[in-house]
């Protein structure tokens, strides 16, 4: 049910993602912002990649653009050879805050892609979803009624419930709680070895970074650059209190030398 | 498409709070008043018992002339013997009050919705329909009537004037409610143009929505019965020039208990309707 999608042949090196070149302006009353500059990441089938940067480095901007949400100033995106210009139905996007309807129940939250790909909702699949993130016997409930961290795996359950094989992340964890995003982090990462989701997951936190990265894709900014791209090879799955080990907190320093020595 | 979207990335939290000019923005209130135990509704109807009771008794003792104030008993035998010959007036004001405020509340929709897809539009049209709001349409009847007769074409013009612009100026404030966010989400599905106005944009504007057209029905009956007065030969409100003139002060008082019920129904429609669209709002 939550297996794989796509192909296992080569699994390791085959590449999901392209973007080639990407760059991006925004053209405002006050002039233009030059929001990413040149930036080229080759995302692999099944790998979980982190972009870590400061505030307005361009995260969002990327990921807007590799949902299809918008397009650049020059570059591409690619899902596998096609060239991603509108909103793909094999990439879901995750938001900040969950994003959910307030109007609707939990239930018809889920549907609502369903609703949009004018589909029958994948019952079968929404209800194993909602029982592996705990939500089973919620699904009456509004989105007020629910705690951010239960929000927030509703969203992630709509997103999976129309099995994309890629997730995109916007700093989805941001608004929780430090024991609520430890708790969404292995949740993340449990769903990701269970489904091989291919998953670029956008953090201001290094440690979150380095706790569920394959690879970290570190940004600076002004304009957007890839500074650094670091490998993460801790076994998986990872638990929380790998976070208080010296070999973690080693990488942690690392990479915020890497943050801190770049001229801005 | 959402052209207007296509490089907008939203800034989560600070959804969209700019302040609008809105009339009736306050009247949210009016949609989720407290609800009440029933307790408290014994209350309500005691009350209504007590002033009734007392009206009658006062009334009866003072000796107050019939002409100057009926007592309640008198209101309700008026209305009951009255009735054959008031339901056709009621009927007729029901009817012109429909057909314009559906005339009226379906052109100030569609008109906030796309108007507010055109922030330019919008700015120049605005100040025109608050003017319409503001200018009472009761006062156009005379003018219609010289044009259409004392037909039903004039109250209907006025009553979809009075409370169409009141049904677009609450829906416009409520589509410009947007939540980049929530549009952001239904495209990321595939969503169309379309989909996203019946799925994010009308739903997230339905508080203001209903807010509007519970305020311009009432300001559509209030015209209706205005019109009757002014330029009608039938309807509640030619009864009540009629049975004043005669000095039939019961008939009269019946006239004014049916529109009483009339507005009441309107607003617990309206409310009941609401409570269903707009509770996530609370
Ligand atoms: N619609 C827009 N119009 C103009 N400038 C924009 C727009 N969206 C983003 N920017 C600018 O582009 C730059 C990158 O923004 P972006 O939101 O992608 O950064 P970010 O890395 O996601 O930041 P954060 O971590 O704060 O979310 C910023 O300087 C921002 O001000
Ligand atoms: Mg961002």
């Amino acid at each position: 049910m939550l297996a794989a999608s796509g192909s296992s042949v080569d699994a390791q090196n085959s590449v999901k993602m392209t973007v080639d070149g990407a760059s991006k302006f925004y053209q405002t009353r006050s002039g233009g912002v030059h929001a990413l500059d040149d930036v080229s990441i080759k995302v692999r089938e099944g790998e979980f990649l982190c972009l870590l940067g400061p505030s307005g480095c361009g995260k969002s901007t990327l990921l807007w653009s590799m949902a299809g949400l918008h397009g650049l100033s020059g570059g591409e995106i690619r899902l596998g050879s096609e060239k991603i210009t509108k909103p793909h139905p094999e990439i879901a996007m995750i938001f900040q805050e969950a994003n959910l309807l307030p109007w609707r129940n939990l239930a018809r939250n889920i549907e609502l892609p369903f609703e949009i790909k004018k589909q029958d909702p994948d019952r079968e699949r929404i209800n194993k979803l909602l029982k592996r993130v705990g939500l089973e016997g919620f699904e009456t409930k509004y989105p007020r009624e629910l705690s951010g961290g239960m929000q927030q795996r509703a969203s992630i359950v709509r997103s999976l419930a129309v099995n994309p094989s890629v997730l995109l992340m916007d700093e989805p964890f941001g608004a929780l709680d430090a024991f609520t995003r430890d708790e969404m982090n292995l949740l993340i990462q449990e769903i990701w070895m269970e489904t091989g989701k291919t998953i670029i997951f956008i953090t201001h936190s290094i440690s979150e970074a380095v706790f569920l990265a394959d690879r970290i894709v570190v940004m600076s900014a002004r304009p957007g650059r890839i500074a650094n791209i670091v490998d993460v090879d801790l076994p998986r799955p990872r638990p929380v209190k790998i976070q208080t080990t010296p070999d973690f907190l080693d990488r942690v320093e690392a990479i915020k030398a890497m943050i801190d020595h770049r001229p801005s | 498409m959402d052209s207007a979207l296509q490089d907008k990335i939203p800034t989560f939290g600070a959804k969209g709070q700019k302040a609008d000019v809105s009339l009736g923005g306050g009247m949210s209130s009016l949609m989720s008043g407290p609800s009440r135990s029933a307790f408290e509704i014994f209350i309500i109807i005691m009350v209504a018992v007590v002033i009734i009771g007392g009206t009658e008794l006062a009334i009866r003792l003072l000796e107050v002339p019939l002409y100057i104030f009926p007592p309640p008993s008198a209101i309700g035998m008026a209305l009951v013997t009255e009735w054959p010959f008031l339901w056709p007036h009621l009927v007729t004001t029901l009817c012109e009050l429909l057909i314009g405020f559906s005339i009226g509340a379906s052109v100030g929709f569609v008109l906030a919705a796309v108007i507010t897809q055109f922030p330019f539009a919008e700015k120049i049209i605005t100040p025109y329909i608050l003017l319409l709001v503001t200018t009472p349409m009761l006062a156009l009847v005379p003018l219609l009537v010289l044009r259409f007769g004392f037909g039903w074409e004039p109250r209907i013009i006025a009553v979809a004037l009075a409370s169409g612009p009141m049904v677009m100026i609450n829906s416009a404030t409520g589509f410009r409610r947007v939540d980049l966010a929530k549009i952001a989400l239904a495209r990321s599905f595939g969503a169309s143009t379309f989909q996203i106005f019946t799925k994010i944009r009308i739903p997230m504007a339905m508080p203001m929505i209903m807010v509007g057209l519970m305020v311009g029905s009432i300001f559509g009956l209030l015209t209706t019965v205005g019109a009757e007065m002014v330029g009608g030969a039938e309807g509640l409100g030619n009864r009540l020039n009629y049975y004043s003139s005669m000095i039939r002060m019961p008939q009269f008082f019946a006239v004014i208990t049916l529109l009483a019920v009339i507005g009441i129904s309107i607003y617990v429609i309206f409310f009941l309707i609401g409570k269903k669209w707009t509770s996530w709002e609370s």
